[in-house]
Formats: C-alpha cells, structure tokens, sequence
C-alpha cells in the first residue's frame, strides 16, 4: 500500500506576509492520497483548504509563501524543484480545475486554442496533433459536436459545458494528480451532478488520484474515499468517508455533520455552529476552534492539540474527542 | 459585420454636416469678416467699394444661403480661396496637412510603444521599486506643459548638446537630394518635437495600460493559465495582456485626435511647419476657407477614430459581435 502513494504532504506551512504582520494561513498540514484515491478537503471558507491545494501547485501569490514543510509527488519534492521544472509539472503531471467556469477561462481565446496551448507546453506533438488531442478530449468529457466548441468562445458555451472544458484541459497531458477545487459550487444542482459523475468516471479510467476540495458535506460524501476536515489552516479530522460520517470525533466534525439539513424532517431551526471563523490573525495560541467548542477544556487554549491516531487511518486533532 | 460599418460611416457623415452647419454658423456671428480687413488695409477704399465687395464675395447674404453656396462648392471638390495667404486652401493645408499627420502618427506610435511598455511592467509589481520610477515619471510628463516641454528640449538638444536641429520641419535645400538622404534628414528634424509630445502621451499611456494590466492580472483565468505550466511571459502577453488591450483600443485611438491638436503648440514652439499654426491664424485673420476646413478635419478624425476603435473592438473580444 504505501508504495502507491502519489501525493504527499508532509508538515506544510504557508504564510502571508501582511501588513497586521504574518499570517498562517496553512499551518502544519500532513495528508498522504494513494494511486486512484480521492480525497476530500472540507471546510468552511477561509478554513485553509484552496490555499493549500495552491501550495501544492505552488501558485501562491505575494505576500503570501510556502514557509515550510514538503509535497512529494511520486516521490519528487515539488517545493525543491526550480520554477522551470515546476512549470513542467504544473499541467502536466499535476492538474487543477477551479470554482468559477464562467472566469476560469480566458474570454478572448477560443477553447480549443486553450487547451491546444497547454498540449503543446508538455507533450512533443505537432499543431495538428494537438488539435486532434484537444478534439478527443472534448469529446471524452462529453461535449457535443467538439470539432465546433473547438472554435468557440468561452461565453458561446454554458456553465456546466465550460466546466467540462476545464476538465478536458486539466486532463489533456494525463496528469497522476488532479486538484478540483470547487469544482460544482457555482453549478446548479443537476449539472453538480452531471460533473461529479464525470470526474468519477474519468478518475477511474486513468487511475488519477483526486484532492477535492469544498465546503459541501453531500458532495464530499458522494466523492471522495477519505475526508480531510480542516479549520483555521489546521487539520482537525482525517478519516475514510464512511467512518467520518459514523463516528466523527473531532467535536468542529461532529458540528459540521450536525448542522446538515435532514432530509424528511423540518425542523424549526437548522442546527448551527456557535460563533463564527475567527480571523486568520486572531488565531488562539491553543486549539483555533477553542472558543466555539462545545468540549474545551483549559489546556485547549494555550496548547495545540497534536494529531494522533484514534485507530488505522483515523486521525484527530484534539485533547477531548467524542 | 460591413453592413454595420457602412451603417456608422453614413452616421458619421450626417453628425459632419450637422457639425458643419453649427460651425459656420458660428463664424457667421464672430465680430468682423474679411472686407474689414481689407478696409484696414486700404485707407483709399470707398463706400461703394465696401458694397461692391460684400456683394462679390457674398457677405451681404443671410448665413444659410452662404452655408449652402459653401457647401456646393465644397462637395466638387473645390475647398475654396484661403484670403489671407491667397493660394487655393488645397495648396495651402495638403503639404503642411502631411506634414502635422506625419509628426502626430509617429509621436502616437512612439508614446504607446513606451506607454503600454512601461505600464505593464509597472502592474508586475505594484507599489514596487520600478512603478513608483514610472509613476513618478508619468505624473511629471503629465504636468509638465507641453510649451515649457519643447523650449527645454530646444535648449539641451539643440543648443547646449548641439544634437538636433531646434526647429523647421527639413533642411533647405535637400527636397533634390536622394528620397533616404531626405527621409533621414525630415526624421532628423522629428526627433525633438515628437519627443515633446510623446512625453505626456507616454504618462497618460502608462497609467491606463498598468491600471488595465492590473484589473486582467487578478483576474481568474490568469491562475489558470498558470496553472497549465505556462511561462511568466505567456502568461503576461498572450493571456493578460489580449485582454488589457481591449480597453487600451478606445484610448490609443481617441488620443490620435488628441496628438493631432496638442500638435499645434508643439509646432508653433519647434516651427514646424503643419496644419496647427495655420488653423490658429485662420481663426484670428477671418479665414473662413481655412478654418471650415481645418475645423471639418478635426471633427472627422475623432469621429472616424471612434469608428476605428468600434472595429477594432470587435477583434480584440470576441464577446462583441456587429451582426
């Protein structure tokens, strides 16, 4: 088993210089994703969980750095590799695909030539290859007729057709590892479905490991294999899917599993978290989810509770878990 | 997408003639007209030669009868008698019309070139070392008058350093020499007054195409293109900066008309010989031949630099379509 670990992410830090002084945005983060396996990063926003996938990409912006820590992909250490090398990775071995389809294409390229560019960055292939490849990949994703969405616009296409792009380009040079993040948030329900169901189909038939990234419960549910739960740039909870959802331990699980509405049953109020997000500066030295925690105790606000695990591939981070 | 051009031309012309009427008119009602000159230069003049004229020269006439003989005449082709230089008002503006075109396109050309340059390598990095430069830079050239521009110009580059001419338009003489000797020497005599306009075409240039440049960087498909391994460069030029120009277009194209009038004070200063000086004097002396032109000149260019920009809009972004 542990020779087929893909992604792996050991200890990671990411940091953003700010002005009120710095700010960690990622904050020892450790997560391994097997050969085929996807993974689910849950959250809510500001939690930490796209600013991680960006360091694994390494896309973070100023004032913002990777001040620690290692992303080992098939073994190679992507925060070592020069920018050029990490350009050959980017797109190539390592794929993304974002939240907003309607921006997350160039408006004055058409899609073909969008993901023809990126065919060429990393394969040895001729113009006419390229284009033949960016056809295929069309297709494969489930557009119709793709020789003409080759020659269309991004606004010639729907949301859920532009998020099929996105996937045809992610995917055109056959990465190991593709990150989604948010993939389905700005989609209606029955296109949610539709892509879900499209990336699933697609992770099998080339055995991609997948990090899937968003604040939605059901999806995550539906997705991924394993779940990691993070709150204020920490890992709270990681865990297969099935037992996450059994028998959550972290108490911020636990909440978040609670607040679910219920199919079927109405009640009054949905169920809600006490308080909100603390500020990524205004972090508690202990435990970030100590003063909405139901289940502190005195050392979770000066200590940081220490990851262990609970039994094989449970893992929690807290001094009094369920 | 040519119905529509034909469409915007044929309202181009309309607002011309509208514009025309409105012009004339207005000179109609300027204190004076050309007989007073000649009054004033001529003490022997009689009061029936007074009349005699106004009646040959149709002064005597209400203003829309004069606007339609001008009109008349002027759509055979005739641009008219300039009175003050007396030489046909063609003559007179063709030469000097090149001329003015010749110093505006390549003080546009010059000033975008750097503009656009130096504003997109100041969004690189706002805030950083090289954009408070070219901030610095690009506010001085804005403030700093053309007029004062052009005599500073005049006095290190001419006659302190000696390095170019500080004014006329060529050397005298060389219309017979070869067409590259004669090309060299005009450029020669180009240098400083395009410098003098560019400069404060360069400041407004860099502004918009940093603030343009800006807006598209933080946009979202620029992480996705990065995101495909492209290069910084490709990622700078074909992804972010495609999309900056599409605001740039309106302005590149609207300045043009901008150059064309900052021209005449940089000529007047350079004495250069163009079209600018000679609208002034037209104005001044009652010469109405020279100034409807000159003045239906001006009004085409921005006009028609507004078509030019709606064209070319719609090559820049495809999400515009003229169908």
């Amino acid at each position: 088993m542990q020779d087929s670990v893909v992604v792996s992410v050991r200890n990671l830090e990411t940091s953003f210089f700010t002005k009120m002084g710095p700010v960690r945005a990622v904050n020892d983060v450790s997560y391994d994703i097997h050969r085929g396996e996807t993974l689910g990063i849950v959250g809510e926003s500001g939690c930490g969980k796209s600013v991680t996938s960006f360091s694994l990409m390494r896309l973070i912006e100023h004032p913002g750095r990777i001040t620690g820590g290692q992303v080992l992909l098939q073994g190679r250490d992507l925060l070592q590799l020069p920018e050029a090398r990490m350009e050959d990775v980017r797109g190539g071995e390592m794929a993304m695909i974002f939240q907003e389809p309607m921006t997350a294409l160039n408006p004055v390229l058409t899609i073909g030539h969008q993901i023809d560019e990126q065919v060429l960055r990393h394969k040895k292939v001729t113009p006419k290859e390229a284009r033949e490849r960016s056809i295929e990949m069309l297709s494969l994703v489930g557009i119709p007729s793709p020789e003409e969405r080759y020659h269309n616009y991004p606004h010639q296409l729907s949301g859920g057709m532009r998020q099929r792009a996105m996937i045809a380009m992610a995917l055109s040079c056959d990465p190991v590892f593709l990150i989604a993040d948010e993939p389905t948030t700005a989609l209606d329900v029955t296109i949610q479905a539709q892509i879900l169901e499209l990336i699933q189909n697609l992770q099998q038939k080339f055995r991609m490991s997948v990090q899937f990234i968003t604040h939605d419960l059901g999806v995550i549910s539906e997705i991924s294999d394993r779940v990691l739960v993070m709150y204020g740039g920490q890992m709270c909870e990681t865990a297969d899917t099935v037992e996450l959802f059994n028998n959550p331990r972290h108490p911020y699980t636990a909440a978040l599993i609670a607040s679910r509405p219920k199919f079927g049953s109405r009640p009054h109020r949905l169920t809600t978290i006490e308080g909100s997000v603390p500020a990524p500066h205004e972090l508690p030295p202990g435990c970030p989810f100590y003063n909405r925690c139901p289940r502190r105790l005195d050392e979770c606000r000066v200590q940081r509770p220490p990851v262990s695990t609970i039994k094989p591939g449970h893992q929690v981070a807290c001094f009094n878990p369920l | 997408m040519l119905t529509y051009i034909l469409r915007r031309v044929l309202q181009t012309l309309v607002v011309i003639a509208l514009l025309s009427y409105v012009v004339f008119t207005l000179m109609a009602l300027m204190p004076g007209d050309p007989v007073e000159m000649m009054i004033a230069s001529n003490p022997k003049i009689t009061a029936e030669d007074i009349v005699r004229l106004r009646e040959f020269y149709g002064l005597d006439q209400p203003a829309w009868k004069r606007y339609a003989n001008w009109v008349g005449t002027i759509s055979q082709g005739d641009l008219g008698y300039s009175r003050t230089y007396r030489v046909p008002v063609m003559e007179l503006m063709g030469p000097r019309l090149l001329n003015t075109l010749i110093l505006s396109v390549c003080a546009l050309s010059f000033s975008l070139l750097v503009g656009i340059t130096l504003g997109v390598l100041s969004a690189l990095k706002p805030g950083g070392r090289l954009d408070s430069f070219f901030s610095v830079f690009s506010f001085a050239g804005i403030s700093i008058p053309s007029f004062w521009l052009g005599i500073m110009l005049i006095i290190v580059f001419s006659v302190k350093l000696g390095w170019f001419p500080a004014g006329g338009t060529q050397t005298i003489g060389m219309e017979g020499a070869s067409w590259y000797r004669e090309f060299f020497d005009r450029g020669w005599y180009l240098v400083l007054p395009v410098m003098s306009l560019s400069i404060q075409q360069i400041g407004t240039f860099m502004r918009y195409a940093r603030s343009a440049m800006m807006e598209v960087l933080r946009l979202d498909f620029i992480r996705t293109a990065k995101a495909k391994g492209l290069s910084r460069g490709r990622v700078l030029w074909k992804h972010a900066f495609r999309n900056a120009l599409i605001p740039l277009i309106t302005i590149a194209a609207l300045s043009l008309s901008n150059v064309f009038s900052g021209a005449i004070l940089t000529e007047t200063v350079f004495s250069y010989q163009g079209v600018g000086k000679l609208v002034y004097d037209s104005i001044i002396a009652n010469d109405f031949n020279v100034a409807m032109v000159s003045f239906i000149i001006s009004v085409s260019m921005v006009l028609m630099m507004n078509l030019v920009a709606d064209i070319l809009y719609g090559f820049a972004d495809p999400r515009i379509s003229y169908s």
